[in-house]
């Protein structure tokens, strides 16, 4: 259709409105139509740092390029590839111009093939379109761009500073109905509220929204509300937004995940990030870009709030929704140091991610066929000491492999980022594995659940504990069988023992309301002569199934917890002596139970940092019968019992691995007597000081209330008086009426016939 | 403290009252009798409407009160009725009839004055009546009340005379407390969210100067009864359905559980039907009793605080004479504040 023609077509009316338009000037017509430079190029992409060749290399060069392309998945055609030409050098310029049929697929391109090895050489892809935005970039000349918000610097406030605890306490959380509270744990159960600066209790009507969580070093407390996280921290737990609070949006956010050093936070929603494009929420706008739609997973660094990365979803929710609703969390799971975040791709591999660049190690991940699942090994602090000095070793994972046909199921351990297989171990009938790192990385438990060799159905049976010794040479393997089935398993934090719960109850696995089933509890330790784990104790015939051992090792919690009638907790210790003698005689012969004790409708059970207190909560989510919390000490005596209507959560917040080094430790422990004498002396007057003051409290309520009470009664004599009434009084109480009575109870009755 | 368990009713009990001398406990329940009990023992001295026709009532008795010379007793009942006994003959004396059901009665401390709460319902509003009780001829009794307020608003639930008998004190459905001119009718002061939820029992001090509310909202409160001004609050964990103030000591005691209705069938300690003991002045629970095993409805103490019983949702009363411990122990040490009989 030629311009002509189209004049032609107009009606009337149109050609006077064009008429006037063109009176109008052509400055508004050229700004209507001005060709947008980054439209209609959407579809081509610059690929630069190409190798620099000469004419007689260029076929060669551009068929080396298609062949990774397609590789890559993102094929072309050779007439859709320019390469601009120096004609001076008689070179190529080192960046050539890519047509994608559609955006599409230049999108795609644009993901697969940006930062991709070419020999030497790292591509690197740009859209076309970019590169005009960001040369028009209005910078320089002291301009800034547009959307630059100057911050003045404000100060931060001490994130340790709880550590500062004259008395050493620490913190607790707790959080009721819509109410949270956070306290010091005084000696002896005895709560304070931490205070702010101005004296008054910490409070936010904020907190209680979703639920809480600390970090795992316990800087930050973080707030899961319907739009995001927060992050609180300082002294207060409050303060300037982006300095002491720190907000991620991440609409619908369910659960989040830290990074063990608090650098990294992931977070996950149900429901799938859309384009914020032209959302109304600037936080969201400026916050996730178009590439993150429908996307679950949101990788963040902490300091700077800023995204990372995001992630879709594992599996597309369908048929087997039910399975995806519960998901095993963590998805993500992050090494020791905070060096890689990886996942388990079930079935093909496993994705190992760089921080804080988030680019996948080495361009891949580590293909595994049929993987299940796998863990990091952790690092003792020796281990995060010589990191940080470089020496350190290599990052460590365990992963496992099931049986398919002609090759057994397989534990292997490898190194990351080298991905040598450091050790492989052979398994078969194998229904499932877990597992159980002690926290130092020392060892490794594989608990392999096993069926029968025979059996029809996967269903395990019995189990099999394959106890690595990392530190050892060779990563020597020890097995140990078991008929029975193991439900839990649990490593002495940095020690060489473990506890374990078996059973053989027939009821074990079925939810019989009223029967309970009984386990038997292990105590095993690695000999140190021989060099392998022997078992130091059996208890028969327990209700327990919940270990939980003290984060210092030593003391373990056995309790009972999901059963409707049986709510026990015994507490032990495994180093109990009466006489220095006593000790080195046999293994087992300290394992001392030191208390009992029953906490009605318990549903959660921790030990506080220290490894002193331990604290049972019922949490009204799970819905107890008696909600609430209750603080014991080690020696299972209780020392606070706070029943609460509508509990929800009871929180620790953890510290940070000590400062002191190991010959400070010592030294220590070798000067306790010296050492506690002052704290002794600190204690009684904390002691005095405190019922001092509850004291003065209740006299004061005491003189309040005596003298309200002889106002009023002076107030209602008189009144009584002036209508001639007399006060009643009561009559002396007048001696005691004895009520006696007479009971006659027949012992016996005889009859005897007397014969006269 | 061994209980004295009173086994005589065969529904729930629905209020019990001490006499003044203590030696006898009267018992209301729904199963529509009214028992008298010697405390010494707990053998029972007699019931009121026991047989049918001898003018008892028929259906749940709601409420009881007795005079302070043991002379007399006032019922009221879900069958409209209002009934006056002769305590010494068991016999009904008068009946008065209303449109609706009448959940409380309560003698003035002059014993010729008595009030009557009618429950809303079928649209008749809840009224306050003031009947006045000639002693003398105690069988011709007026029809007419002295006094009858008809309450607009969230209805009374509970009544008392405050002392020198010029108001009545009244606790409401909405957790309101208010005072009423006993000449008048009008309202004279009132409290709107004195609690937040239904006011269950309101009960007086020995000297009648502060009375005690408990609530559905599972708090109980102490009131000055000249000005209404809230003094202590208890909170615990569960719904209250009665409280009492102990002479002797500075004890309150509390009764509830969770509702019958939601009670579930696994322990009675889920229920937490103990009657508790908390310090009148410190706002602390000291101690508890176990032993029902249904939600205790009604509880009333010894007026020389020598003991105290509880009326529960399964059907027993329980009187408990306090061991000469309770009258030792000093659970806080030395304080204590001055002795009020």
């Amino acid at each position: 259709m030629s311009a002509a023609e189209q004049i032609n077509g107009f009606s009337e009316e149109e050609e006077l409105d064009l008429q006037a338009e063109l009176e109008e000037g052509y400055a508004d017509i050229e700004e209507r139509y001005a060709v947008d430079t980054q439209q209609g190029f959407e579809n081509v992409l610059v690929i630069d740092n190409i190798p620099i060749i000469d004419e007689g290399k260029k076929q060669r060069l551009v068929d080396r390029l298609r062949q990774l392309f397609a590789k890559a998945g993102a094929a072309i055609e050779e007439e859709n590839i320019s390469m601009p030409w120096d004609d001076s050098a008689a070179t190529n310029k080192g960046f050539i111009f890519l047509t994608y049929p559609d955006a599409q697929q230049a999108e795609n391109a644009l993901r697969v093939l940006d930062g991709t090895a070419f020999g030497k050489n790292v591509l690197y892809v740009n859209r076309f379109g970019d590169i005009e935005r960001y040369a028009n970039m209005p910078v320089g000349e002291g301009e800034l761009p547009t959307g630059w918000k100057e911050k003045p610097y404000v100060e931060k406030d001490h994130l340790r500073s709880w550590l500062g605890d004259n008395a050493g306490r620490d913190q607790y959380l707790t959080f009721r109905d819509t109410d949270v509270s956070i306290w010091w744990n005084g000696r002896n159960g005895v709560a304070e509220p931490v205070k702010g600066a101005d004296g008054k209790p910490l409070k936010n009507s904020k907190w209680g929204e979703l639920y809480l969580q600390w970090s795992p070093l316990g800087t930050y407390l973080a707030s899961l509300h319907r739009v995001g996280v927060a992050l609180w921290s300082g002294p207060k737990l409050d303060g300037p937004i982006g300095v002491n609070v720190l907000r991620f949006t991440h609409p619908g956010v369910r659960l989040i995940q830290f990074s063990p050093c608090e650098n990294y936070l992931v977070t996950w929603s149900d429901e799938p990030l859309e384009n914020y494009e032209n959302h109304s929420i600037a936080a969201l706008r400026e916050t996730f870009g178009p590439e993150d739609e429908g996307n679950h997973f949101v990788v963040w660094d902490v300091k700077s709030t800023r995204v990372l990365r995001t992630f879709p979803a594992d599996k597309p929710a369908g048929a087997n929704a039910d399975e995806a609703s519960r998901m095993a969390w963590p998805v993500f799971k992050w090494s020791p140091d905070d060096a890689y975040i990886a996942r388990c791709n079930v079935g093909t591999g496993i994705s190992v991610y760089e921080l804080p660049s988030m680019g996948l190690l080495d361009k891949k991940s580590i293909k595994i066929e049929g993987v299940q699942d796998f863990e990091w090994c952790p690092m003792s602090d020796k281990d995060h000491a010589a990191k940080k000095d470089g020496k350190g070793k290599e990052c460590m994972i365990a992963f496992w492999t099931p049986e398919v046909p002609n090759q057994p199921a397989r534990v292997n351990l490898m190194a990351i980022p080298s991905r040598t297989i450091l050790r492989s171990k052979n398994l078969f009938n194998v229904t499932d594995c877990k597992f159980y790192w002690q926290s130092q990385g020392d060892f490794l438990c594989v608990k392999v659940d096993r069926h029968a060799r025979k059996a029809k159905s996967k269903k395990a049976t019995f189990c099999n504990l394959e106890l690595f010794r990392v530190r050892e040479k060779d990563y020597p393997v020890e097995v140990i069988e078991f008929k029975d089935y193991v439900p839990q398993f649990a490593w002495e934090p940095a020690g060489t023992r473990f506890a374990m719960v078996s059973s053989n109850d027939p009821n074990f696995g079925q939810a019989i309301p009223g029967v309970v089933v009984k386990y038997n509890i292990d105590f095993y330790q690695l000999d140190p002569k021989k060099g392998d784990f022997t078992a130091i104790k059996h208890l028969d015939g327990k209700i327990a199934n919940t270990l939980v051992w003290a984060p210092k090792g030593r003391h373990i919690a056995l309790a009972t917890i999901g059963s409707s009638t049986k709510f026990d907790i015994e507490f032990w210790d495994l180093d109990f002596t009466v006489d220095e003698r006593r000790e080195g005689s046999e293994p087992g012969a300290n394992v001392t139970m030191l208390g009992t004790g029953e906490h009605y409708g318990v549903t959660d059970i921790a030990w506080d940092p220290s490894g002193r207190y331990i604290a049972t909560s019922a949490s009204s989510w799970r819905s107890s019968p008696e909600p609430g919390y209750c603080i014991w000490d080690f020696k299972g005596q209780q020392l606070a019992h706070e029943p609460k209507d509508r509990f929800k959560q009871f929180l620790w917040r953890p510290r940070p691995a000590t400062l002191l080094s190991k010959d400070q430790i010592k030294k220590v422990r070798k000067e306790l007597k010296e050492f506690s004498r002052q704290f002794d002396e600190e204690d009684a007057a904390e002691e005095n000081r405190g019922s001092a003051e509850k004291l003065a409290q209740r006299q004061r309520e005491i003189s309040e209330w005596n003298a309200w009470r002889a106002r009023n009664n002076k107030r209602i004599d008189e009144e009584r008086k002036s209508r001639g009434k007399e006060r009643k009084v009561q009559e002396k109480v007048e001696e005691e009426e004895k009520v006696e009575e007479w009971v006659e109870e027949l012992i016996d009755e005889t009859e005897e016939v007397v014969v006269g | 403290m061994k209980p004295i368990i009173l086994q005589g009713h065969e529904r729930s009990l629905t209020q019990i009252v001490f006499n003044a001398e203590g030696d006898l406990l009267f018992s209301a329940s729904k199963d529509s009798v009214v028992n008298a009990w010697y405390t010494s023992n707990g053998e029972r001295l007699g019931t009121f409407g026991g047989i049918k026709g001898d003018g008892g009532h028929n259906g749940t008795v709601w409420t009881v009160a007795v005079d302070s010379q043991s002379r007399f007793l006032v019922t009221g009942a879900a069958d409209n009725t209002m009934k006056l006994w002769d305590i010494s003959t068991g016999k009904c004396l008068r009946t008065w009839e209303f449109l609706t059901a009448v959940k409380r009665v309560a003698w003035n401390e002059d014993d010729d004055t008595i009030l009557s709460i009618t429950e809303q319902r079928q649209g008749q509003p809840s009224v306050i009546r003031i009947f006045p009780i000639n002693r003398e001829d105690p069988t011709s009794q007026t029809d007419t009340p002295l006094t009858e307020m008809r309450l607009t608003g969230s209805k009374a639930t509970v009544a008392l005379f405050a002392p020198v008998s010029d108001y009545v004190i009244t606790g409401h459905e909405s957790g309101k407390v208010a005072k009423y001119d006993v000449k008048t009718g009008e309202e004279v002061n009132f409290v709107d969210d004195a609690h937040r939820g239904e006011i269950t029992d309101i009960q007086l001090s020995p000297d009648g100067t502060y009375f005690i509310t408990s609530s559905k909202d599972k708090t109980a409160r102490l009131f000055d009864s000249e000005t209404l001004e809230e003094m202590k609050v208890y909170t615990t964990e569960t719904p209250l359905n009665s409280a009492c103030i102990a002479p002797l000591r500075p004890y309150i005691i509390l009764g509830g559980g969770q509702d019958a209705m939601s009670v579930t069938t696994t322990s009675s300690r889920a229920g937490k039907f103990e009657s508790r003991f908390w310090h009148k002045l410190f706002e602390e629970e000291v101690g508890r009793v176990k032993g029902h095993f249904g939600p205790i409805n009604t509880l009333a103490v010894h007026p020389q605080g020598r003991a105290y019983a509880s009326g529960a949702e399964d059907g027993f009363v329980r009187v408990h004479w306090f061991d000469e411990s309770y009258f030792r122990s000093r659970p806080f040490g030395d304080l204590e504040p001055e002795v009020e009989v």
